[in-house]
This record gives structure tokens, C-alpha cells and sequence, in this order.
């Protein structure tokens, strides 16, 4: 459970990380992709419950409004719970790119929400970091893979 | 298979409604603040911890920069602050003839403003905000509207205190708004932030207002939020466009928005617990009495 815990802290740190505003665009959503990746591998522990906090920490840590990553990260967990079984079995390819989904997904509920609230992205860049998370996944996923085995998380 | 408890979709719709409910009254209501900042405690660490890098690198640099380089920046230090005492000279003078010419017109005496030293340790990390947190929250006076400004002028206004950080909006958001005027004129206008970093905008100009490029905006301190008389903006172009009511002018904003680290919070609030007061002052744009 610590380890687990550890890789969140980590993701929030990174995705809290300030830069340039030019890589803020194109920033893999670390957060999501973790939890993506929990849920496939420990369905029984991580889930819906787990997103929903996760998200209560990038809100508080983003200043944006207190649900908003907190609904799109329990939606985004709930569906990999769906699908986990099947993204078990898919090939690196073919999960990259559900990864690619379901982060574009919760990127679509982030701006739905700050459309409603304030103001909003004009342009559809707002979906970069689901490309970038999308093309990272693959190695992302043996790295995760590698730290699940090296500890034995079950 | 696994699931224990209540079904997947059950806890989705709990979680859904709780967010749908947090968001609502996040929105909605004033005292959700203090609920946020309660909470913002809780991931104060993992904000310190993003700018360790940083604070490790300057303390790095500081400890192992040549000491040649030491004594250059010691002596272009020197040289500054002399440069400095010697406007502040003049300015004395001016500020007694200015106290005498408004006894003259018996007008009230401007307040002196008080700061605080804040030091920026996080940006937010959207790229359609722009906000900075602070290590000064309400431990330490600082309250919500508080205005903040740097070395160069106005960088905006808190929005949120926790216990030991705060949020500043910065003037460059597009939630920002300041009400200026211009320097030369006294005319009056709103500066609203553009979203663009370096860029404000300044809305309802008249087409035949006078303003001109290159012209400063200061704050107008109508409205009482933010004190009279900071540097706020450089208006950068003034377009006239035949055909509508108002000029488009942009101006740009004197604060280094991106860059500042080091930021003054004026006016804080009288702190109970004294021991650990941290570094305070007196500063004011125009008006510092002679002591």
C-alpha cells in the first residue's frame, strides 16, 4: 500500500511541477496515467473511491474548483475498472492508445466543467497531453510493471 | 468479481454526486474557503516539495559560486543602493513639498502601507490560469483580496489563504481586473487580464480618450481594493478601429509575472502571535513620511 501510495505522491509532484507554458500543454497527465495503471493492475484495491481522493489532491494542489479533477478522475477509474480485463489482455498498441481514450475523456470533463465555471480553452489543444500520455504509455507501463514486481504488490 | 461492498456503479454515483455537491457549493458559496483552506494544509508538503529543487539549486549556487562573482555581485549591490538612496533623497524633499501643498488644499493625509515579504513557491500547473502560491497564508495576516505587487509594479491579489500558503491571482488572468488610471492624464480605465502573460487589456476605451503608447497605468484605488498609486502597465498599442465605439488597447504589465520569486503583500492583517512575526515594513509608492 505504501508503494502505491509513494507513486501517487510522485505523479502529483510532477504534475505539479512548475514549467514553461509551452510544456504545460503538452504534459503527460502523470496523475491519470498512474491511477490508469492501478486499476488495471489491482482492480480490488484501487478503484473509484481512490480516483475520487486523488483527484480531491489535484484540485487542492491545482486551485481549481473543489470536484473538478475529483469527478473526472472517479469517472476515469471507473471505466478502466470496466475495462480492465480486456486492457489486460490488448497489446502494448492497442492499450496505448485506450490510455489515449480515457485520458482525453477526463481531459473532456476538466473543460466541460471550466466552461461551465469560468473560461475555457478555445482550441482543442487541450487534448495534447492525452497524445503525449498516449505515446508514453508503453514504457510507462513496464516501468510501473517493474516496481509492481519489485515489491510485490498484490 | 472482486468487488466487495457496494457495486461499482453505486460508488461511481456516490463519488459523482459528492464532486457534483463540492463543485456546487465550491461555486456557490463563501464559506467553502475555509473548508479549502482546511484542507490545502493537507498538501501544503507536497507544495514544498515541488519547489525543493529550486531552493536546493539556489542554495547550491550560493554556497558554490565563486567568490570573485560574489564580490561583483556585492559591488554592483552597492552601487544600486547607493543609486537608489540618492533618488530616495530627492524623494523626501518631494514628499514634504507634496505633504505641504496638500495642507494647503486640506486634504487627508495618504496612509502609509504596510507589506509583507512573501517568496513565490509554486506556479499552478494549468496552462489556463495564471496563479502563484505564496509561503504566506493566515498565520502570517495575509486575507482574501490582498493586494500583492513586486519590485515593478502590481502582480494581482490573493484569492485563496490556507494556513501557511496563499493563491495570487495574477493581474494577467482573464478573472483579473484592476481599476487603473493613466498617469499623465487621470483618465480612468479597467485593466483586465488577457490570459496572455504579458498582456492586459484595457476595455470600453473611448475612441478619442487621450492615450497614447508608452503611457503608464497606475492603480486608480477606486473600488478600495487595491491602494492607490502602484504601477500597474505600459500601454503597448492603441489601435482605433473606424466603426466601433472603443479603441482595442493592450497594455503591457510592469510586474515581472513570470519571473518575480520574491513578493510584497501590502497591508496585512495584524497577527495575534507576534514571536515569529516574519519580515515586514513600511513601503509606499509616493508617500513615505519623513521620519
Amino acid at each position: 500500500m505504501f508503494v502505491i501510495l509513494l507513486t501517487f505522491v510522485f505523479a502529483l509532484l510532477l504534475a505539479a511541477m512548475p514549467l514553461p507554458d509551452t510544456f504545460l500543454w503538452i504534459q503527460p497527465e502523470w496523475v491519470t496515467m498512474v491511477l490508469i495503471y492501478w486499476c488495471i493492475a489491482l482492480p480490488h484495491r484501487i478503484g473509484v473511491l481512490a480516483g475520487f481522493f486523488l483527484g480531491l489532491c489535484m484540485d487542492l494542489l491545482d486551485g481549481s474548483l473543489l470536484g473538478q479533477n475529483a469527478m473526472a478522475m472517479s469517472v476515469i477509474a471507473y471505466v478502466a475498472l470496466l475495462l480492465y480485463q480486456r486492457m489486460r489482455n490488448y497489446g502494448a498498441l492497442q492499450q496505448a492508445l485506450m490510455v489515449g481514450l480515457l485520458i482525453s475523456i477526463s481531459l473532456l470533463i476538466f473543460q466541460w466543467i471550466q466552461n461551465l465555471t469560468s473560461v475555457a480553452a478555445d482550441t482543442l489543444a487541450f487534448l495534447l497531453p492525452a497524445i503525449t500520455s498516449m505515446l508514453l504509455w508503453p514504457w510507462f507501463f513496464i516501468g510501473m510493471r517493474t516496481i509492481r514486481r519489485r515489491f510485490q504488490i498484490h | 468479481m472482486f468487488v466487495k461492498g457496494p457495486s461499482l456503479g453505486l460508488r461511481l454515483l456516490a463519488c459523482l454526486i459528492l464532486s457534483l455537491a463540492l463543485m456546487f457549493s465550491d461555486y456557490r458559496y463563501q464559506h467553502m474557503d475555509q473548508v479549502r483552506s482546511f484542507l490545502t494544509v493537507a498538501v501544503t508538503p507536497l507544495q514544498w516539495a515541488v519547489d525543493l529543487p529550486n531552493r536546493l539549486w539556489s542554495w547550491g549556487a550560493a554556497t558554490f559560486s565563486d567568490r570573485n562573482a560574489l564580490l561583483e555581485e556585492n559591488a554592483l549591490l552597492k552601487e544600486q543602493a547607493l543609486q537608489l538612496s540618492s533618488k530616495n533623497q530627492r524623494m523626501a524633499y518631494l514628499i514634504a513639498e507634496n505633504l505641504r501643498l496638500r495642507e494647503l488644499l486640506n486634504a487627508k493625509k495618504p496612509n502609509k502601507d504596510r507589506f509583507l515579504l512573501g517568496e513565490v513557491i509554486g506556479l499552478d500547473a494549468d496552462a489556463f490560469t495564471h496563479q502563484v502560491l505564496v509561503n504566506r497564508g493566515r498565520r502570517d495576516g495575509v486575507y482574501e483580496g490582498q493586494a500583492v505587487v513586486d519590485a515593478l509594479g502590481l502582480m494581482g491579489q490573493v484569492v485563496s489563504v490556507s494556513t501557511y500558503t496563499s493563491r495570487v491571482l495574477l493581474a494577467a488572468d482573464t478573472a483579473h481586473a484592476v481599476p487603473v488610471l493613466i498617469n499623465r492624464n487621470g483618465f480612468r480605465v479597467i485593466a483586465i487580464g488577457s490570459g496572455l502573460i504579458d498582456e492586459l487589456t484595457l476595455s470600453h476605451v473611448p475612441d478619442t480618450a487621450d492615450i497614447r503608447e508608452g503611457d503608464l497605468l497606475v492603480t486608480s484605488g477606486l473600488a478600495g481594493r487595491f491602494p492607490k498609486g502602484y504601477p500597474v502597465a505600459e500601454v503597448s498599442t492603441v489601435r482605433h478601429e473606424p466603426g466601433k465605439p472603443f479603441a482595442t488597447v493592450s497594455a503591457r504589465p510592469l510586474a515581472q509575472l513570470e519571473r518575480s520569486r520574491y513578493v510584497l503583500m501590502l497591508n496585512p492583517l495584524d497577527v495575534i502571535d507576534n514571536t515569529n512575526l516574519p519580515v515586514t515594513g513600511s513601503a509606499s509608492p509616493e508617500t513615505r513620511e519623513q521620519e
